[in-house]
This record gives C-alpha cells, structure tokens and sequence, in this order.
C-alpha cells in the first residue's frame, strides 16, 4: 500500500481493489507512530463507515496545525494556543473533508504561527527530517513536508508564506505547490501575514499536486481576497516542454546558493532543453531586495494579526492583578522567541515616525518586484530556480542567528510578494540531501505550470522512496 | 481692557447603522440580548476568520454622502487601527483612515469634513471584585454590540456657539432618522457625540488650540459641555495660561469638566490598510440604489412647504421635522383644494388633539374630512369654536364634519333674528354689567360674550354677536 | 542601533513583558535585521505606487443578510475565565 499514490488508492477504493478503511487505518497506523515529531495530534480510530462515492474517499489527509479544525486541537505550533479547539473548520479542510470525502487523519507540526524555515520553533518540538534525523526538514510547513516524505501520509496541505511550503517540501524532496495569492480561501487559516499567506499542498508526485489542489480552489464569501482559478484544475499529460521559453533569474540562481544546489539546477536546465525548451538568462532586478520588503511587511501584517492573542477569549491566559500585566504577560509567556521578535519588528516598522521609511518603502518594492515578473513574462513563460539556496541543515545549526535563517526564503519571496505561483519538485540529492527545482507562472497559470512539472518530474527521475523504505 | 473671545467648535457625531447584521459578520444587531449571545467566530475574533464587508452598511454610507452634499469616493479602503483593549476583539478596529467613502459636503450652515465606515466595539460591563485574586477589580466582556456598524461624520470647525451646535444637531438626527439610516437615539447609544472645541480672539483667523470633549449623551448635554468647556478655556487665557490639547469629559450633574487620558499613555495606532478587506468601488448601479432610496430630507422639504404651500416658516418647519404629518398635511392640502393655510391649520389642530408621535393616518381622520372641516369654518357655516368641538367628535367617531355639526345642532346661525334675541335675552339678564359698559367700561362687554356663546352652544358668529350687542346697547 | 528604551518603547506597544535579557538581546538581533532591510533604502521609490493587494478586486461585498450566532455556551468555552455569561477580566481600571 506505502507505493501508492494518492491518486492511485483514491482509483483502487473507487474501484473497489482497495479497501477504505484499510487504507486509512494503514496510514494512521503509520501516523500514530512517526518517528519524526511531524504530527501534533493523530486521528484515534479508522471511521466506521466512509462513503466511496467521494473522490477522496478513504485517502487519508495531513494538515497544518494552523487551519482551523472544528472541535479538533488548532494551535499553530504555540503554547498561547495549547489545546484550542475551534468551533469551525477553515473553508479548504471542509472541501476536502465534506466535499471531496477525504478523512482527516491528523494535524501536522509547524514553526509557531509558521515564522520560521525549520520547524524549529515549535512549542510541540522540533520535526526530524526523514533523510537524515539529525537535520531540519524546513519550515514553516515541515511537518507537513515530512508526514508526506516518510510515508506517514499519503498527502497534506501546509500554507506559505514566503516559502513555508516550497522550501520544506525541496529539503525532503517531494513536491510543494503555493498557488497564486486568491486562489483559496484563507478563511479558517490561522493568520500570520494576511497579503501573502496562501494555502498550499505537499504531495510525492506532479499528478497528486494537481488532484489535490483542484479540490481546494475557489471564491470563498467569507474571504473576500479569494478568487479561485479561472478554469478547473486538469490532470497533467505533458511529456515534453516544446516550445516553452525558461527565463534563469540571474539574481536568484548565482550568488549565495550552494554549489551542489547549483549543480542539480544546472543539470536540469540541461534536461529541460533535450525536453524541446529554450533555457536563458534573464533579470529580476529587485528580487535581491524582496527579503528586506518582506521581512517588514511579514512581521507588520503579524504584529497586528497576533494582538488578538491576549487571554481574554481563547487560549492561554497568566492571570494577572491588572489588566496590562495579564496582557503583558499572557504574551510574553504564550509567545516564542522567533514570534516576539517579528512582533517586535513589525510594530517598530509601523510605529509612528517609522511607518513611510519602513512599511511604505516595503510596499513600493513589491510593487517593482511584481512589475519585474510583469515585465519578465513577456519574454518567458516560466521563470525557473533553485528552491532554496541550501540542503536541510543540521537542528540547532542557525536558530540563534535570525538573518541566516532568513536567507532561506531568498529564492522563494519574491514570488510570494508578486502573488504568483511556483512549485518546488524534487530535483535530485546534493550530498545525500534532496533539493528542489523552483518553476515560477504568471497569476493563474497553474495548469500550465503542473504541466512543465510534470514533463520535468519524468526526465528527472527522483526517487524519494529511500526516505521511508 | 479685556479681549473678546469667539469660541469654534467641530463636531464628530458616531451613528449606529440600522443594519440586519453586523459590518463585517452575519450576527444580528443587538438590542439588549443577554450577554454574547450576537456573537461569532468572526466578531469574537478567533485565529483563523475574516471579516467581509456588509453592503448594507455601504449603502448607508452612501446614502448619508449623498443626502450630505459629500463627494462619494471612487475607490475607499479600511485601515486596521491597532491598540489593545478588551472590548476590541482582535487588537485592532477595521476603520476607514486616510481614503473615506465620503469626503466634503455640508449641511444646513456647516460644513461636512467627511463621512467614514467603521465598527463598534463591544460593551465592558465591571463586576466589582473578581474573588480570585485577592483585592482586584474584574470587568466582563460582551462582544454583542461588537462588530455593529458605524459611520462617522465629522464637521469643519464651522460652528461658532453652543446653541448652533445643538441647532444643527437637531437637523442632522432628523435627516438621519428621516434617511432611515440609524436610530438615533443618543440614549441608548446609536448616536454619540463629540466636540472639538477651542477660542480665538475675536476677529482673530487662525484657531486656538482645540480640546476634545468625548461621548456627551444628549444634546443639551452637548450645549452645556460646550459652554462649559468655553468658560474654562476663556478663564485660562485671562489669565494668562495656555489652553492644552486634552481630551476632556463634561459632568452634566456637577457641571464639571475633567481630563479624561492620562498623558503617559500616548497612543500609536500603528495604522496600515486592511489586508483582507478589498477597496470600495461604487458602482454606478450601487449610487443609483443609494440615490433611489434617499427621501425627501427636512431642509427641502421645508423649503417647499413655504414656496408650494405658502405655510408659514414655523408650520413648516413643524412638518419638515415631522415627516408622517408633513404628509398626512399634504394629502388634506390636496383634498381641499389647496387651501394649504386652512389644511396647515387644521392639521395643527389634530397634531394637539393625537400628539406629535402619533400617526395621523392610522386616526379615524381621514385627510378627506379633515378637508371637510377646513372647508365649513372657512365658509362660516360652522364657526371656529364649534368647528374645534366637531374635531373633537371627529376624532371620536371618524364620522363626517357636517352630520357632526347636523346632529349637535352646532351649524353656525344663519338667521340673524335668533341671534339677536338671545342677545336681548342677555342683556336684561345682565343689568349690572350693562350698568357698567353704559358708565364707561367698554371691557365689560366680554362679560356678556360668554353666555351669548353659551346660549348659542357656540354656533354664532363672534363678530356678529359683537355688532348686535353694541347696536342694541346703543354703544 | 536600537537603544533598550526603543526596545522597550515598542515591547510596550506589543504588549510585551520582556526580560532584561530578552531586551538586550533583541535589541541587537534587530539592529542586524534591520541594517539588512535598510538596504531598500537606496532605491528611488520616488514615483513607485505601493502594493497593499496583488490581486486586482474590488467590493466583494456581503448581503445583509442574518446567519446564526454561535450559542453562548460555545462562544465562551475556550475562555480561560469565563463569568456571568462574559468574558471575565481584569478592570482596565484597576491597579
């Protein structure tokens, strides 16, 4: 059963070769005993009854702790939110769970409030990379990243941000699409910066991407910036990227990333051009400058997305003789370190006096980055990266140094600040350690970009078996 | 010699929408339900929810612009205002900022600065001593009136005294109430008021420096404060202290003003615009629902009692002010063939008789008969007292004036013969008056008035009665 | 670099209870990020319109139109003190 897809158990059980409920509790077997830490919480029985009429039906489903489960612990990887049982599900877990008939199976560990690229800053843990468990699998996103690389899921959604989703899934080498900005609801995600959180899926293959996500897209009217895509999803078929024009961004795929990493982007280009595409250079003049604009439009957009956590409503509470000392220290001891120092920098960014030479510069820049990818699609039908300019790292290896842990999203930001989506898809190992091939489209072109993937996907080859086997 | 002082105030007026539902949720408005029973996991604030914007309230707001002379902006957006508090649920209140829906305008004498969108907070009710922690005061939080729609008007500093300040006020609850867009009604909430207020020399240009008097509850509360506040401020430069920008609180009961923020706390709203809110983009179908929907509002309506209906400034403004008998006036001006002075009468008369909050056109008056009755006093075939007494029979009864004025006999005296001996009548039963008018007491005559009318039930003519009385007392 | 009363300036409007080290400590954690930020700072941003939304929508807006509210019992069961039908704390008055 562990060589399934998702795609090909959700074929067997409507066809009847599978069994549902055996294939569920197969997974939540699996899940009940993850050797990784990526699970916060796991589903205590197999439903009785599943209705196979469903296309998901009996395909188990990983999610984030930060979307919101009815009844079911949502906690974003905080202790301010220990134990919060919400009573509503976010609008994509009730797609796939009521609409598409998938079960879920268990809420996934992430960096607190998925500010992080580690998964390290979790009040429940770290979460083990399964290639190597003495590395980080990424974050924010890792658990999801990891249930879905050791095969203690078939497959699981996560959200990015400014590439909480493309970076792990490079780091254990499987495939992770953030779609473009709109295209599902956010309603039910828990907030950490509400212009660039967008949900997302980790699957094994190209073809899962596509199914599950055509399950999640759509206008939501309870998120007003949801749009949904403007045709359905289609199942993948290409096998050769004729005709397709790649653009290399100069500043995203040179100066900082590792040579191994570069090598396996290299190598790859080369396979994309046997694939029928043409391969050349061009520039993203302002994409160096989309760490700085996001990490203050980030951190301003959570200062004010977190001042909702003050121990009045919901969650942990210290209780205090006045009400500035419960606030002060509700938050001081319900919010990690990572969470308090983008607090702090958000509020400094938006505080008075501060507020033109930071926020409002940020947003000038992620109107030029979004202008340069504008520009760059005119020449290009994708724009193509490493994911992340390393390998996974070792635990503990950049937690104390907040501007090196930054400089994983390098690659992955500027597509998060332009609204567009990418995909990362395993391109091979670099010392033993997967790494991901980034494909970058133009709002809206997710069918056309799962299609380059796929191409992509078959002249490649990976095998990420090794992680589970 | 002392300088004169000429106060300027602004005004910023909060008005409670009257929506179904919430700005950004579909919880129902609240009217005193029991504690967070209006709430949701979007006005509660929970992680993970979002607010969408009530058309409803857009509408409103465009009304208000609309009926405000204000230019209706073409694309407006939110801003989040951050501060913690515990009747904000998320940290920050969704409020329009530096782009409102509503820019300029003017009402009666002022001038509108602008009209916004935003939401209420909730309701913080203290509870005195918690019980768990030792000597503490504990406040508990109902988020019912959470989330409620706003909009906030604010004036130029255009108004230069207490009274215009509560004139204008008056107008601009009535063209909100008759709008349809809000209760209010200061009382119980749904229209708050606060006053800028600061003096200059008289004759002076530039303003003085300005404090902010918060949440007075009535509108005489609002001329005292403002009084009030202007005494303190004039009693400061005499002598010779400089007024400070503070915003202040106006005791009705002692009278007295007091500084309501500590200075320490200076506020940083840390406002940026509100990234899961999209802008408002008027339609033109959305300005054309909005004008469709706008009645006629007092100040017009005023102005064409005077010019249409020829109504005396007063009596038009009466039903300016109150539009169910400006209307119920103008359906018994139309029956009586535009005899609009007489239907202003009359319609004045049953205002007394009903009382200005009832409904005329639910009374047993229907506009024809009042027509009716105008009709008989102006041609003398019931005179004015006995028509007031047919009123107060028609009111009774709903029947029509002329089997009314039939049926108690109060049809005026047409044969003069009748009249004239009644007065005889009185007159010899009245010697020592007589006795009196004949040795120089014209006045005395008014002695002999009232039972004449009385004899006649009030069917004679008064003038009449006062031609025969003077003819057949030779005066 | 931000001086500890910066830091404790901006820990106050967050509502932040930092310790003396968690001041020391971010206040020099800051400074590095934000020397790395101010880099944007060289660039002419003169005529460039900012981006609060990159996606092109507008009004989006809600029929006024009621949905249930939740029961109390459920608005108030993840309150961590919950009285008299409300969400008990301590009086913003009280010190």
């Amino acid at each position: 059963m562990i060589e399934l897809t998702a795609k090909q158990a959700a074929d067997a059980i409507r066809s009847g070769e599978l069994d549902a409920a055996e294939y569920f509790e197969f997974y939540r077997q699996r899940a009940a005993k993850d050797p990784y830490n990526s699970y916060v919480w796991v589903a205590d029985e197999t439903p009785a009854e599943i209705d196979t009429s469903k296309p998901f039906a009996g395909v188990p489903i990983a999610i984030k702790d930060l979307f919101c489960t009815e009844g079911i612990p949502s906690q974003a990887g905080s202790k301010i939110l220990e134990d919060y049982r919400p009573p509503y599900s976010a609008t994509s877990v009730k797609k796939l769970t009521t609409e598409a008939g998938s079960t879920l199976l268990g809420k996934t560990n992430q960096d607190e409030f998925a500010m992080g690229s580690s998964t390290e800053n979790s009040a429940y843990g770290p979460t083990l990379n399964p290639w190597d468990t003495t590395r980080v699998p990424g974050g924010s996103s890792g658990g999801s990243a990891a249930v879905v690389a050791g095969a203690t899921a078939p497959w699981s959604i996560g959200t990015d941000t400014g590439g909480s989703i493309r970076q792990p899934a490079a780091l254990t080498g499987i495939v992770g699409l953030k779609p473009t900005y709109g295209a599902i609801s956010r309603y039910g995600m828990i907030a950490f910066a509400s212009s660039l959180d967008q949900a997302g899926t980790f699957t094994r293959d190209v073809t899962d991407t596509a199914m599950l996500l055509s399950a999640m897209v759509g206008a939501d009217p309870c998120d007003q910036t949801s749009l949904g895509l403007p045709e359905p999803v289609r199942l993948p078929t290409a096998d050769s990227l004729k005709g397709i024009r790649l653009g290399v961004p100069e500043e995203l795929s040179g100066e900082g990333i590792e040579e191994g990493v570069l090598k396996a982007f290299n190598e790859t280009l080369e396979l994309a051009k046997q694939l029928g595409a043409t391969v050349e250079t061009t520039h993203l003049p302002h994409a160096p400058h989309g760490l700085a604009a996001y990490y203050l439009i980030a951190p301003a957009e959570c200062s004010s997305n977190l001042a909702r956590y003050d121990g009045v409503r919901f969650g942990f509470r210290k209780q205090a003789d006045t009400l500035l000392d419960m606030y002060n220290q509700t938050r001081e001891a319900g919010f990690g370190a990572e969470v308090k120092r983008r607090i702090m920098l958000g509020t400094y960014a938006l505080s008075s006096g501060y507020y033109d030479a930071y926020y409002g510069r940020a947003q000038k820049v992620r109107t030029l980055i979004a202008q340069d990818f504008k520009n760059a699609f005119g020449d290009f039908d994708f724009i193509v990266t490493p994911t992340a300019p390393g390998v996974a790292f070792e635990l503990n290896s950049k937690t104390s140094d907040p501007l090196a842990m930054y400089l994983n999203d390098f690659c992955t930001v500027p597509m998060s600040l332009a609204g567009i989506p990418a995909i990362s898809i395993p391109n091979g190992l670099s010392e033993g350690l997967p790494v991901g091939f980034q494909i970058a489209g133009p709002a809206f072109s997710e069918n056309r970009i799962l299609d380059a993937a796929l191409a992509l996907e078959k002249a490649i080859g990976f095998d990420g078996s090794k992680a589970y086997a | 010699m002392s300088t004169e002082y000429e106060p300027v105030i602004g005004l910023e007026i909060h008005v409670q929408l009257k929506t179904r539902t919430k700005m950004f949720c579909g919880c129902e408005l609240s009217f005193g339900e029991e504690p967070n029973t209006r709430t949701c996991p979007v006005c509660l604030g929970l992680p993970g929810t979002l607010p969408v914007t009530n058309a409803q309230a857009v509408q409103y707001g465009i009304m208000m612009g609309l009926a405000l002379g204000c230019e209706i902006a073409p694309r407006s957006i939110f801003h989040r205002k951050n501060y913690f508090y515990p009747d904000l649920s998320k940290g920050y209140q969704i409020s329009q900022y530096d782009i409102p829906l509503c820019l300029g305008g003017q009402l009666g004498d002022v001038k509108i600065h602008r009209i916004h969108l935003e939401e209420d907070a909730a309701k913080l009710v203290h509870v005195g001593s918690s019980g768990r922690i030792h000597g503490s005061e504990a406040s508990v939080v109902d988020y019912n009136r959470g989330g409620t729609p706003l909009a906030e008007i604010v004036t130029e500093p255009d108004i230069y005294s207490a009274d215009q300040a509560r004139d204008w006020l008056t107008l601009l609850r009535e063209t909100l109430r008759q709008l349809g867009v809000s209760d209010v009604n200061m009382e119980e909430g749904s229209l708050r008021c606060d006053a800028n207020v600061s003096i200059r020399p008289k004759g002076s240009k530039a303003l003085g420096t300005k404090t902010e008097l918060k949440n007075m509850n009535s509108f005489r509360f609002v001329a005292q404060g403002i009084n009030a506040e202007i005494a303190r401020q004039t009693a400061l430069l005499e002598s010779g202290e400089p007024v400070t920008q503070e915003t202040l609180h106006f005791d009705p009961v002692s009278g007295r003003i007091s500084s309501l923020r500590s200075k320490e706390e200076a506020h940083d709203y840390r406002y940026f615009p509100e990234p899961d809110l999209v802008p408002i983009v008027p339609t033109p179908e959305m300005m054309a629902a909005a004008e469709a929907a706008i009645p006629e509002l007092p100040a017009e309506r005023e102005a064409r009692y005077e010019s249409d209906f020829g109504l005396p400034k007063d009596t038009a403004h009466l039903f300016a002010y109150e539009p169910t008998w400006g209307t119920y006036f103008e359906r018994v001006a139309v029956e009586g063939d535009r005899d609009a002075k007489a239907a202003g009468i009359w319609v004045t008369e049953l205002r007394t008789r009903l009382g200005a909050d009832a409904d005329p056109h639910k009374s047993a008056v229907v506009p024809a008969q009042l027509a009716a009755l105008a009709a008989l006093a102006a041609a003398k075939k019931v005179t004015a007292a006995a028509a007031r007494t047919v009123l107060d029979k028609m009111v009774e009864t709903g029947d029509h004036p002329a089997e009314i004025a039939e049926a108690e006999g109060l049809t005026a005296m047409e044969d003069s013969g009748e009249l004239s001996q009644i007065v005889a009548k009185v007159i010899s039963e009245n010697q020592d008056v007589v006795e009196r008018i004949r040795g120089g007491n014209a006045k005395a005559m008014g002695a002999l008035v009232g039972p004449i009318m009385r004899e006649t039930k009030g069917r004679a003519d008064g003038g009449e009665v006062n031609r025969l009385l003077r003819e057949q007392l030779g005066v | 670099m931000l001086s500890s009363d910066q830091v404790l300036h901006v820990a106050r409007l967050a509502r932040l209870e930092l310790t003396p080290e968690e001041v020391e400590r971010f206040g020099g954690e800051l400074s590095k990020v934000l020397d790395h930020i101010e880099l944007i700072g060289q660039l002419d941003l003169e005529d460039v319109q900012p981006t609060s939304h990159v996606i092109d929508v507008e009004n989006a807006l809600r029929a006024d139109v009621p949905r249930p509210s939740l029961p109390v019992e459920k608005a108030l069961a993840s309150a961590p003190d919950a009285a008299d039908g409300g969400f008990r704390v301590p009086s913003p008055g009280a010190s």
